[in-house]
């Protein structure tokens, strides 16, 4: 009988870890700090093409590309003459499992079954839950979902309640926990007396079910325009759907394609705080989760991540609690379309972005979700006012997370805001770099590759942390 | 209240007592326990409140403090925000529909 105390069950974490996703991580790693990511990818050994013949199989992907005739419409009337991009938006709430990460789930569990794993686990408070257990019903696989769904009141947040039951309805065993990070450690406990696969969302297998939606985005786009996206937008909170989308851009065009990431700006509110839990309207696709995993994506379940969006993006942008309301509102009345608010966190950003670029660019947002009791706008905002959240109009740039959401007065003030990826690429190197002090030139060139710039950028920071290179 | 063997259930465990948690989460939530609850069929008749096992979806055993019994969702769309009336009729308003003027 092993120790099941939370110090001794830690201390197993990497045994427990390479049995449970069948991937030996050190076998990548090299230099003083890095590892060979393209090799690590190859862990997951599937082409394109047969993800895409399993997820066609299985109930994802090949969802529509619609193009938001009126939304554009309406950034025009706001934009300066000339100005306004067309808004094509990925409908990924046709997957089975109402999103995305329906994608991200199907490898996983492909996977899992034909190692002959019983069942599969993941820890997530999000749609990805649903995507795990709806897989897993279609391959006939148990599964647990490990939830933090309550404060310390037994209340629960209602995006993740909702959650809770769609993952039911597709069979699964739900783990409901309260706030905290220790959530892992429940997760390891079950992982080592089910001895069921770890669907994590980190690993090759979730990354490059990906893929899939970029390679698709660009094929639909091209299709229906003639011309590929000049920008596509990504809600970004772990990295995983920016990476997987812009790895499988790559492999459908060599042109130019920029890669933006949106998070909700959830700024001042600690995600391991049980006070703040029922503070914030979004529990996905927000700040608390973007940057710490940009700036470092090994934080995660697996000891090196497969979601390193630094890799890719070339822009990061966030847009306000108020902001993704108002255009989740904006998209069912002016598109007929009503999808969950999370996912629209890249559609505010598209509309704002939208106004830089010219009438004949083309944006496309690359996802929506599944929206229903719970995960609905006014759901949301109706939980936060109870919290006693004051919501307004006026300018979202006046919003304080966790005490206000400002409606956006008029569509004009929509406006996402630049982060600083300098800041945050150099924030990476730190954190990669750790306590080591000697890099080799190898580590450098891996660096250059984990933040996409050039080798004096690094260099630069290096010297700046006191860091030498032999 | 008695509740049958075999009865749908929800219990409740504490995972980590305050003063085991992880020295890494924030003063408030160290303050209380990380607490777990978990669905199954009931093993044995018991009373809500009694210490029982459980059988999970996944045939699992775990053991609990009974809270629920046939435990249901009750979530729902909330309350009516007026605002959301407000922004329908603003962006619409920006498509020439002069009745949302």
């Amino acid at each position: 009988m092993h120790d099941k105390s939370y110090q001794a069950v830690m201390a197993r974490k990497n045994a427990i870890m390479k049995k449970s996703v069948g991937i030996d991580y050190d076998f990548f790693e090299y230099g003083r700090i890095s590892f060979d990511y393209e090799k690590m990818m190859q862990e997951a050994p599937y082409t394109l093409e047969e993800v895409m013949a399993i997820q066609q199989t299985y109930g994802v992907g090949n969802t529509p590309l619609k193009e938001l005739k009126n939304i554009t419409k309406l950034v025009r009337k706001i934009a300066k003459p000339g100005k306004g991009a067309r808004i094509f938006i990925k409908d990924e709430a046709q997957n089975d499992s109402g999103s995305f990460k329906a994608r991200r789930a199907s490898l996983s569990c492909y996977h899992a079954k034909r190692l002959g794993f019983k069942g599969v686990i993941t820890a997530t408070s999000g749609n990805y839950g649903a995507a795990v257990a709806s897989q897993s019903a279609k391959h006939g696989l148990k599964c647990i979902v490990v939830q933090e769904c309550f404060d310390s009141k037994g209340v629960g947040q209602p995006e993740i309640i909702e959650k809770a039951r769609k993952c039911e309805a597709f069979g699964a065993e739900v783990v409901q926990l309260s706030v905290g990070p220790e959530l892992f450690y429940t997760f390891l406990i079950l992982l080592e007396e089910t001895g069921y696969f770890n669907a994590s969302l980190y690993t090759p297998y979730a990354i490059k079910g990906i893929e899939t939606l970029g390679y698709e985005l660009v094929k639909q786009c091209e299709a229906q325009t003639g011309r590929v996206p000049d920008v596509v937008i990504c809600t970004n909170a772990g990295g995983g759907n920016l990476t997987g989308t812009a790895r499988g851009i790559k492999q459908a065009t060599d042109k130019k394609v920029q890669i933006v990431a949106a998070s909700v700006n959830l700024k001042g509110l600690h995600m391991a705080s049980d006070t703040h839990f029922n503070r914030k309207s979004f529990t996905t696709g927000h700040t608390g989760f973007g940057i710490p995993f940009s700036t470092y994506p090994d934080r995660s379940d697996v000891p090196r991540s497969a979601a390193r969006p630094l890799r890719y993006l070339d822009r990061y942008v966030t847009v306000n609690q108020g902001e993704v309301f108002f255009v989740t509102e904006m998209l069912a009345a002016l598109e007929g379309m009503e999808r969950g608010p999370a996912g629209n966190t890249s559609l505010a950003a598209a509309i704002s972005i939208a106004q830089e670029l010219d009438q004949d660019q083309i944006i496309v947002v690359q996802e929506t979700e599944y929206t229903g009791a719970g995960k609905h706008h006014n759901a949301q905002l109706a939980f936060a006012r109870e919290n006693g959240i004051r919501i307004m109009f006026g300018d979202p740039r006046e919003e304080v997370p966790g005490e206000s959401i400002i409606l956006p007065k008029s569509p004009e003030l929509i406006k996402a805001q630049d982060l600083d990826l300098t800041h945050i690429k150099k924030s990476c190197i730190k954190n990669l770099c750790g306590e080591v002090s000697e890099l080799t030139r190898e580590d450098v060139k891996f660096l250059c590759e984990e933040v996409k710039e050039k080798e004096v950028f690094v260099l630069n920071c290096l010297k700046e942390l006191n860091k030498e290179v032999i | 209240m008695k509740i049958n063997k075999g009865s749908w259930v929800q219990i409740h465990k504490i995972i980590l007592k305050p003063e085991e948690r992880s020295p890494q989460v924030p003063e408030d939530t160290k303050k209380v326990p990380l607490e777990m609850w978990v669905k199954g069929l009931l093993e044995e008749d018991a009373e809500i409140g009694a210490e029982v096992t459980i059988r999970t979806l996944t045939n699992r055993l775990e053991r609990g403090t009974l809270v629920k019994v046939n435990p249901h969702y009750s979530h729902s769309f909330g309350e009516l925000v007026p605002e959301i009336l407000e922004v329908s009729r603003i962006v619409k308003s920006y498509l020439g529909d002069e009745d949302y003027a």
